[in-house]
């Protein structure tokens, strides 16, 4: 296995993927969001139970690539008990993490995710349940990665 | 004719970009159904016309205007007995084979195609062979009807064809080789069956042009549309063959310059075929381009390209096949050049990803065939497609990196 794969594929990574975290539907859930990748068919819900501004509880249902659950499970793991806008600004952190490579000491087991930038067509899976869950904290809806989908085939 | 077989290791010399390391490793080019490489020859043929010949076409008398336009229609001419239309009038150039079908959906499809009519497709279409058809029907009241597939083996369910090839149905489009499953559709009889019913036809032809023989006259299409940049050819040009007596009925599309005979400030009148169809200046080194690529082709025979790809294909389908944990697509027996397949646990994208830091280029996806995969029951799939460049030691390789996969992935 060359370096780079050990990179994307780290251990942790590997880990949720196989045992996904937070893996069932929230009942309670008062937040709902779909994220959709329509290039590779990943498609996740993102549930969250939120009291006012505060994430109290956070599930995921769906499926797709590796990279992409197990960014699902670490980020419903992460996002418990933080604010709309900490939730926001983890956001903007893990985007540029996935986009330049650099991790700062605070992202903690999320810093897995930063070999992802040495595979560009991998950062949409990275970045997929991230961003149904900022549409969630701000009222849910709908995300889709569409738009860099290539055609050919 | 060529009868001895060709040498095939010795043509991969003819594609300089196949030597070469990617990540470290021998390229192993397995992307054909999205692109072929581009033999020397067809580079050659555009740097010539650039630096030589270039001008614009059917509009100069000076010297360089006649030379540009002698071997756009040549490569008309070249392109005519290559799927041996009639006459050249029948050879549309376009950008490739979506356009083609886009071209009829809306010239033919707005003219002929009424509310209440159907549009006879099947469940293995690639998106360009089913989204201009919804279009025409959304905006003309008419019906989409399928012909579904017997699930995995992906043949086309044929018991269901007498109840679905009703008189409503006006056109019948299918596509010959399916990119998702390498389906070979009985297209001659397919076609033979709706001529009877006074049926138009028309025939995805992108993966089987530069694949397989294809005659259109033996087919009996109506329509045949295929892509230059599958077979050896530039990106950019595709043609569109049509059966000489529709297009004749069959309004022009795009209007400008070229698709003329005459013009006034409120009425013009059409150019003959095939320039009816070809509004402004065109991509004039493109049937240059694809003019070598046909005659490169032809050289090696394309009876003999079917049988290595087939070949490939079965000795790809059986090594995958004695894999644990390996989910085949598409027929066991005679297919296009083609694998499609899963590994248990583990998702295409990520087969792609990890295949490609061996060298190997796969494509995982769903091949733009979303609802082929919603029918299959997957998000998506990973293929293998071959051209006759490619070697047995390829695919050995190919099945190694494989191995690599389900042990990284612990399957
Ligand atoms: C079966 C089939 N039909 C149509 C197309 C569209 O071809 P193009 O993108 O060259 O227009 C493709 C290739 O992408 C194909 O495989």
């Amino acid at each position: 296995m060359s370096d780079d794969l050990n990179d994307l594929y780290q251990e942790v990574i590997l880990e949720h993927a196989k045992s996904p975290r937070n893996f069932k539907v929230l009942p309670d859930a008062n937040r709902v969001a779909h994220g959709t990748n329509p290039l590779c068919g990943d498609n996740y819900t993102v549930y969250l139970v939120m009291d006012g501004d505060v994430v109290k509880d956070a599930s995921f249902q769906g499926s797709g690539c590796a990279i992409s659950k197990a960014s699902a499970s670490l980020l419903t793991s992460t996002i418990k008990g933080k604010t709309r806008a900490e939730v926001e600004a983890l956001f903007g952190k893990v985007h540029d993490m996935v986009t330049t490579g650099h991790a700062d000491d605070a992202m903690g087991k999320l810093a897995a995710f930063a070999g992802v930038h040495k595979f560009p067509a991998r950062v949409k899976c990275a970045i997929l349940s991230w961003h149904a869950a900022k549409a969630a904290v701000a009222g849910g809806g709908t995300v889709s990665t569409e738009g860099d989908e290539p055609k050919a085939g | 004719m060529p009868s001895l077989l060709p040498d095939w290791f010795a043509l991969r010399a003819d594609f300089p970009i196949l030597d070469q390391q990617v990540h470290g490793h021998p390229l192993v080019y397995f992307d054909n159904a999205a692109t072929s490489q581009k033999p020397r020859a067809v580079v050659d043929a555009l740097v010539r016309y650039y630096e030589r010949d270039n001008a614009n076409v059917h509009r100069g008398i000076h010297e360089l205007s006649n030379r540009s336009t002698n071997a756009f229609e040549a490569a008309r001419e070249r392109t005519r007995k290559f799927i041996n239309a009639r006459s050249i009038e029948e050879i549309i150039y376009t950008r490739g084979t979506t356009e083609g079908i886009n071209l009829i959906a809306n010239a033919w499809g707005g003219k002929f195609i009424k509310a209440g009519d159907v549009i006879l497709l099947t469940e293995m279409e690639h998106h360009s062979n089913i989204v201009p058809w919804q279009m025409l029907a959304e905006r003309t009241g008419a019906k989409l009807r399928y012909i579904p597939i017997t699930g995995d083996e992906g043949l086309l369910d044929l018991d269901k064809l007498d109840s679905l090839l009703t008189p409503e149905v006006k056109l019948f489009a299918m596509v010959h080789i399916s990119n998702a499953l390498g389906t070979l559709n009985p297209v001659t009889d397919l076609c033979a069956r709706a001529r009877k019913l006074g049926i138009t036809t028309l025939v995805d032809g992108a993966q089987s042009a530069g694949h397989l023989p294809v005659d259109v006259q033996a087919i009996g299409c109506d329509f045949y549309a295929f892509s230059g940049h599958k077979i050896c050819g530039p990106t950019g040009i595709g043609t569109l063959y049509g059966r000489k007596e529709v297009l004749e009925q069959t309004p022009p599309w795009h209007g400008g310059g070229e698709m003329i005979a005459t013009v006034d400030y409120f009425k013009s009148t059409w150019n003959t075929l095939p320039h009816k169809f070809e509004a402004g200046t065109p991509d004039i080194s493109g049937p240059i381009g694809l003019h070598a690529a046909l005659d490169y082709l032809d050289a090696i025979g394309r009876e003999n390209i079917f049988r290595h790809d087939l070949e490939l294909a079965t000795y790809a389908y059986q090594r995958l096949s004695e894999l644990k944990g390996v989910r085949l697509f598409g027929p066991k027996g005679e297919r296009g050049g083609l694998v499609s397949f899963l590994l248990d646990d583990v998702h295409a994208h990520d087969v792609v990803t990890i295949a490609d830091r061996y060298g190997v280029a796969l494509r995982g996806g769903h091949h733009c065939t979303q609802p082929l995969m919603k029918k299959l029951g997957v998000p998506s799939t990973a293929r293998a497609s071959f051209y006759f460049y490619n070697t047995r030691a390829e695919v050995d390789r190919f099945i190694e990196v494989v191995r690599e996969i389900q042990k990284f992935f612990g399957v």
